[in-house]
């Protein structure tokens, strides 16, 4: 039988010959990732299910992350915080990476990578929606809510359905002007925020694979925003030199069959797209830079983890090089490890985090950030009647602070132009 | 299972996301702490722009003032319903909010198995777009038995979508429930 990659890695998790779209099927986990917003009711309820004496399926496959309201004044958030440094230390857990401390990481999907935690052929389980992330990995990597995560802590096992998957091709050489996120961005336009509901959708072609990870977790990221199951791109070169800094683990690489079935192919020529943005309130509101142009804004971000990676800075610097910013931006990285890339790297001599300070930008601590707007004492949070462009991949009402704000989604490259103007600007015009 | 669930309906539009069923900024809240976690139903719906709020008109406040509980215990949702984030107090606060049943064309799969996994509510699929036909404040009653809906109302009756896979874990109450009626743990 003929299979795509997220079938045969999810046919090998539920220890089956073969496995179908639609149908239920029993997965061994292989990772269950946890954050300081789900970490806590999900070690609640797995406490009430299991029982006071309830054990952790296999400690050494449980990461958590503090990353979300971490630099807060906020007391219920400092609790759910204090709730898994507790957890943490009275199961003796391996994998905690405590804020405060040098094992802070930031944002868990880019840990999640740094760590070694990603290894192709494996299943994980996260509860955050953008856990496919990881998917980049060429793994399979879905979000689950808190009961399914507690379900997992006690079992090391989930019931999932099959996805059927969709496959996306991009031709051709990427143009400078082009990035991860305008592709994706232009997915979404063709597909719309439910085209990939219960689905997989797989990323592939030359421009695909010409990306280092960071650009490649760019796109599977915003997989959920089309609904999706998860998003995947099988491993190459590329992943298993990455991997193999990182982690000793074994691994297994698995491949879509030529002729495997897909509920649709969708081909790009990058050549031909055009910088993109999704205009407010919905990640699929598509539209060209070009045909917004000039819209005055009042705040320009770049972080999450989507839009926060070295890539990402090193793409906003090449455009922010020489310039001042008109508006307030905000350059928040997604771990502390690209934090001090952004030390050590350098674009014509200077190193990122001295062209981002010489042209005005706020630097701020690795976290989630404004990305979800997050208690009042946020950094970057958009408050009232605020235009925002932003590298991050949401912006349904309220995502960024208040519902009254509008917010633009865009690549590094575009937000970094926007914020020399004050309005959004095409990149076109400083590459 | 004969149950029938009779209440009022609230109707929303196409696309109702985590962040407008339950905004961020309230996720702090204990889920278990029986007076804290009442926050959930007072914010619930409450990031719904509020013009989209109670459709068709519009303008209608789920939850009225300081309470917890809504007046309407069916949403009558579009398609996309619960996408977004992975939060599962997005089922969590609507059914502290007093939520009995969702229905809607389709739903994000997270939000989907929550509101089954966890027990917090009857998520049932229509084939057709109902959030036109029925208008918020129209008496319901909805027969679990023969996936019927009948608007009292309106004197209309919809088919619902059976809930096939997902009916013995809505039966046996939540996930855990179901796996021990059937020794998976
Ligand atoms: S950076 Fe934003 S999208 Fe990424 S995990 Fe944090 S809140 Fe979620």
């Amino acid at each position: 039988m003929q299979m795509t990659i997220t079938e045969k890695i999810l046919s090998k998790s539920a220890g089956k010959k073969n496995v179908k779209p639609g149908e239920n099927v029993w997965l061994d986990v292989d990772v269950l990732m946890t954050h300081d917003v789900c970490g806590p009711p999900t070690i609640e309820i797995w406490k009430k299910e299991f029982g006071e004496n309830a054990k952790i399926w296999d400690k050494d496959k449980l990461v958590i992350f503090p990353d979300h309201y971490i630099f807060t004044k906020n007391s219920h958030a400092n609790r759910n915080v204090e709730i898994l440094r507790q957890f943490a230390k009275d199961y003796n857990l391996p994998n905690y990476y405590d804020v405060g401390t040098a094992d802070y990481k930031g944002v868990c999907h880019i840990a999640l990578a740094e760590e070694g935690f990603n290894l192709p052929g494996t299943v994980l389980f996260g509860t955050d929606s953008h856990t496919c992330t990881s998917g980049a990995f060429g793994m399979f990597a879905t979000g689950v809510g808190n009961t399914d995560a507690a379900f997992i802590l006690g079992t090391g096992k989930i019931w999932e359905r099959i996805p059927e998957s969709i496959k996306f091709v991009f031709n051709g050489e990427l143009p400078k002007y082009l990035t991860a996120k305008d592709l994706i961005l232009q997915v979404l336009g063709d597909i719309t925020t439910d085209g990939g509901t219960y689905c997989a959708l797989e990323f592939d072609g030359e421009a695909v694979f010409e990306m280092d990870m960071n650009e490649r977790m760019t796109l599977t990221n915003m997989a959920i925003e089309g609904g999706a199951m998860n998003g995947i791109i099988k491993a190459d070169e590329v992943t298993m030199n990455y991997v193999k800094a990182r982690t000793y683990k074994p691994y297994e690489i698995f491949e879509s069959d030529d002729d495997a079935k897909y509920k649709s192919i969708y081909n790009y020529d990058v050549s031909k797209l055009e910088p993109l943005v999704a205009k407010p309130h919905s990640p699929d509101n598509k539209d060209t830079v070009r045909n917004v142009e000039g819209t005055k804004l009042t705040k320009c971000y770049i972080g999450s983890c989507t839009g926060g990676k070295l890539s990402d800075f090193t793409n906003a610097a090449k455009i922010i090089y020489g310039n001042r910013v008109k508006v307030p931006t905000f350059i928040v990285p997604a771990s502390t490890l690209i934090s001090r890339q952004l030390e050590e790297e350098k674009f014509n001599g200077i190193s990122l985090k001295q062209i981002f300070e010489n042209a005005g930008c706020y630097i701020a601590q690795s976290s989630c950030a404004a990305c979800l707007g997050g208690p009042s004492d946020t950094i970057g949070r958009a408050v009232d009647g605020e235009v925002v462009i932003s590298t991050t991949n949401r912006n349904f009402p309220g995502r960024m602070g208040s519902k009254k704000s509008d917010v633009y989604l865009a690549s590094p490259l575009t937000v970094a132009a926007s914020a020399i103007r004050g309005s959004i600007t095409d990149p076109r015009d400083y590459l | 299972m004969e149950k029938v669930i009779k209440g009022k309906a609230f109707v929303l539009g196409n696309n109702v996301d985590t962040d407008q069923i339950i905004p961020a900024e309230h996720l702090v809240y204990s889920l278990s702490d029986p007076i804290e976690s009442k926050n959930y139903g007072k914010f619930a719906f409450s990031g719904v722009p509020i013009k989209d709020a109670g459709l068709p008109l519009g303008g209608v406040p789920f939850i009225v003032g300081n309470n917890f509980t809504s007046q309407f215990n069916i949403i009558i949702g579009g398609s996309n319903f619960g996408c977004g984030s992975s939060r599962e107090h997005a089922p969590f606060a609507l059914k502290v909010a007093g939520v009995e049943v969702i229905i809607a064309e389709s739903y994000a799969r997270i939000f989907y198995r929550n509101s089954v996994d966890g027990g917090f509510l009857i998520p049932y699929e229509t084939g057709i777009k109902l959030n036109d036909k029925i208008s918020t404040g129209d008496d319901l009653e909805i027969v679990l038995s023969d996936n019927k809906l009948r608007n009292i109302t309106k004197s209309e009756e919809y088919d619902l979508n059976p809930l096939g896979d997902i009916l013995p874990i809505i039966e046996a109450g939540n996930i855990f429930e179901y796996a021990k009626l059937n020794n998976l743990i």
